[in-house]
């Protein structure tokens, strides 16, 4: 009997295993960041336990970070706090950081794969959800809560009950103006926020084959939003030549050591999959959510749904709060849907393909005056790549917002929040009420979407923007 | 941690499926740098509204939520937890729980506890006609009892071991040292370091 990617890379981790406990999995690399980290130094320092790999570790500082005058101190003071933790707690342990001001900080789910860090085979674990991004390179990489943190830094093992598999199959070839983010929304309002719950999700097929990295990770990255721990791709020549020459690749004979075995890691032609979907990647449009769960999305040219189509009762209430939330009418079409703000960027969309493709609808037009936008980099390296290609130009004569390196508005630590009652289209992945900024109203939208809604100042397409000039 | 093995308190319903983990504490409460206190972020927007169930005199006191299913979605944030501990919550019920937070819940020493939709909604509408009404929820049984009805749940058995003996989880691995030193010696140079 064969095995699946995920079963593959798990095995190949185990340190312990007893019948009726969970394995002892051996991590191979965990990313920290300011959120869930103080508590978890502060219960090693209480222990007096060291940390046990930081050569394994890797700090960034990220959810807290302003995006514009960072060479200023941070004004929230319990931001700043928060920051000096991460950096206090990094020298005291010896655990490597990149703060803000350093040209490798960023989004920590950026971060790692830019600089080779996250490779093919490798368990990955953050105190962050969004972890499972780095499942893109073929890794099993997943989020874990603030104790797990603690457990990691201290062991470097987690313990664990094996997950079950699913196979998310995307076949054909996806039309002219569908991205990853479309695929990703696609999936998720098929199978639901809970429709993941305890795999790990495989994505496979030609239309996945035919993803860049980029639109791998931003796939991946949301495989938490259906329920899902982590999400992956298997490892090929993609993933090789985008990790090749990078800070922390393998080189010379380990090099061709590592790719050898990374060939032998893709799912068996005789494995099976605990559950399978399919998908037929030519049926699938740009996608928007409308509601105030990532499952509550639909195709761009539909309506606003209504109670009346739930079904059962637990979803028309549900629907009802999310059209009451949202302060939509059922049966609107979602294209009129009028915006104020569009943030671009975050773990999901901040990476330099999302930023070319914003720049791409940009040229030569112009941002509605009624909407703000704001393009926030995934990390400086990023930032300072658009810049070279002169995106950054692009963006700031369209007349939207050229900020630094963070999660900014994905989540709103950082002093970038929509105000109660706001409207952005946002090529974040949580449109949960409040998330970003209190009574804020949020629509989760690919990079492309979101320059075609700057333009417009309702919900649009690119396609659109052609068809009106 | 504290050993768990049965609890007897009054419960609190809460009517809604896809309750996030940005809804039970929102980001801006994740900024501290303590363990403790979390109380006052726990569900605060909805706490803003007067007829929001926590609020409802009938319910102070609870230590029982009795929620719609897929609780904890979303972030990974174990400050949730925490909160939710804070107030004052031993057990949360319901019948579908986001796979993080279930975990984050089982180390922190909240007992999660997966009830079948239909015992919930009866659940729901006992401690509506009831506020007052005790509910004991039993780990070594494994059963929900409230008045007259007794409703089995469904928890991992090593999560259940751990929480009934009240063992920390980095304590048990740390008896294994050796094999985690043995595993570590037969990894492959091509693995990349941080530094």
């Amino acid at each position: 009997m064969g095995r699946t990617l995920a079963e593959k890379v798990w095995e190949a981790h185990v340190v312990r295993h007893a019948e009726g406990e969970p394995d002892l999995l051996y991590i191979d690399l965990h990313l920290v960041h300011e959120v869930t980290s103080p508590q978890a130094f502060d219960g090693l320092r209480s222990a007096g336990r060291p940390v046990r790999r930081p050569d394994l570790t890797l700090a960034t500082e990220d959810h807290n970070t302003p995006t514009i005058d960072i060479d200023k101190p941070i004004a929230d003071p319990i931001s700043r706090a928060q920051l000096e933790a991460l950096r206090a707690n990094c020298a005291e342990f010896g655990v490597p950081i990149y703060s803000l001001g350093n040209a490798e900080q960023g989004i920590v789910h950026v971060v790692g794969p830019q600089l080779g860090l996250t490779q093919p085979g490798m368990t990955v674990v953050c105190g962050d959800s969004h972890t499972s991004t780095h499942g893109a390179f073929g890794a099993l990489a997943f989020g874990i809560g603030t104790s797990e943190v603690e457990h990691v830094l201290a062991t470097q093992t987690l313990p664990l009950k094996p997950f079950k598999t699913m196979a998310i199959t995307v076949e054909g070839e996806l039309p002219v103006g569908v991205t990853a983010k479309d695929v990703t929304l696609a999936i998720i309002a098929k199978i639901g926020t809970g429709g993941g719950q305890g795999y790990v999700l495989e994505y496979r097929g030609s239309a996945i084959r035919g993803l860049s990295m980029e639109g791998r990770m931003t796939l991946c990255n949301m495989s938490i939003e259906a329920g899902a721990r982590a999400g992956m791709v298997a490892p090929d020549e993609k993933t090789f030549e985008y990790l090749k020459g990078r800070d922390h690749a393998p080189t010379g004979a380990d090099w061709d050591a590592a790719v050898e075995w990374w060939k032998t890691l893709p799912t068996d032609a005789d494995a099976s999959f605990d559950a399978e979907v399919f998908i037929d990647a030519t049926t699938l449009s740009p996608y928007v959510t409308w509601g105030t769960n990532p499952g509550q999305g639909l195709p761009l040219s539909s309506n606003v749904p209504s109670p009346a189509d739930a079904v059962d009762e637990v979803d028309r209430v549900a629907i009802e709060g999310a059209l009451a939330y949202m302060d939509l009418t059922p049966g609107m079409p979602l294209r009129d849907i009028k915006v104020d703000t569009v943030f671009v960027g975050s773990c999901t969309n901040g990476r330099i393909e999302d930023l070319r493709a914003v720049a791409e609808v940009l040229k030569g037009r112009k941002v509605a005056p009624s909407v703000r936008m704001l393009v926030v980099p995934g990390s400086v390296r990023v930032k300072k790549q658009a810049e070279a290609e002169g995106l950054n130009v692009i963006i700031s004569e369209a007349g939207a917002e050229w900020r630094e390196a963070g999660c900014s508005m994905c989540l709103a630590m950082n002093p970038d929040k929509l105000k109660p009652g706001e409207r952005s289209a946002s090529t974040s992945n949580r449109n949960f009420e409040g998330r970003q900024g209190p009574g804020g109203r949020t629509h989760l939208v690919s990079p492309a979407v979101a320059a075609a809604t700057a333009v417009t100042g309702h919900l649009a397409a690119p396609a659109d923007l052609a068809s009106a000039s | 941690m504290e050993a768990f093995v049965t609890h007897t308190g009054t419960a609190a319903p809460l009517r809604r499926s896809n309750v996030d983990t940005d809804q039970i504490i929102p980001a801006e409460y994740l900024k501290r740098i303590t363990r403790h206190g979390f109380e006052d972020g726990l569900f605060s927007s909805w706490r803003k509204d007067s007829d929001f169930v926590l609020n409802r005199p009938e319910y102070q006191g609870v230590t029982v939520l009795v929620a719609g299913p897929d609780f904890g979605t979303g972030s990974s944030r174990e400050h949730a937890v925490w909160a939710l501990q804070d107030y004052g919550f031993k057990v949360v019920i319901s019948s579908r729980f986001a796979d993080i937070f279930r975990g984050n819940s089982g180390k922190g020493g909240l007992l999660t506890a997966v009830v079948d939709q239909g015992l919930v909604e009866q659940i729901w509408e006992l401690i509506e006609s009831d506020p007052a009404i005790a509910v004991t929820v039993d780990l070594d049984a494994r059963e929900v009892r409230v008045g007259d009805l007794v409703a089995p749940f469904e928890v991992d058995d090593y999560v259940r071991w751990r929480l009934m003996a009240g063992l920390d989880d980095i304590g048990i691995t740390l008896q294994y040292a050796d094999q985690i030193s043995d595993f570590e010696a037969t990894r492959p140079a091509y693995k990349p370091t941080t530094k």
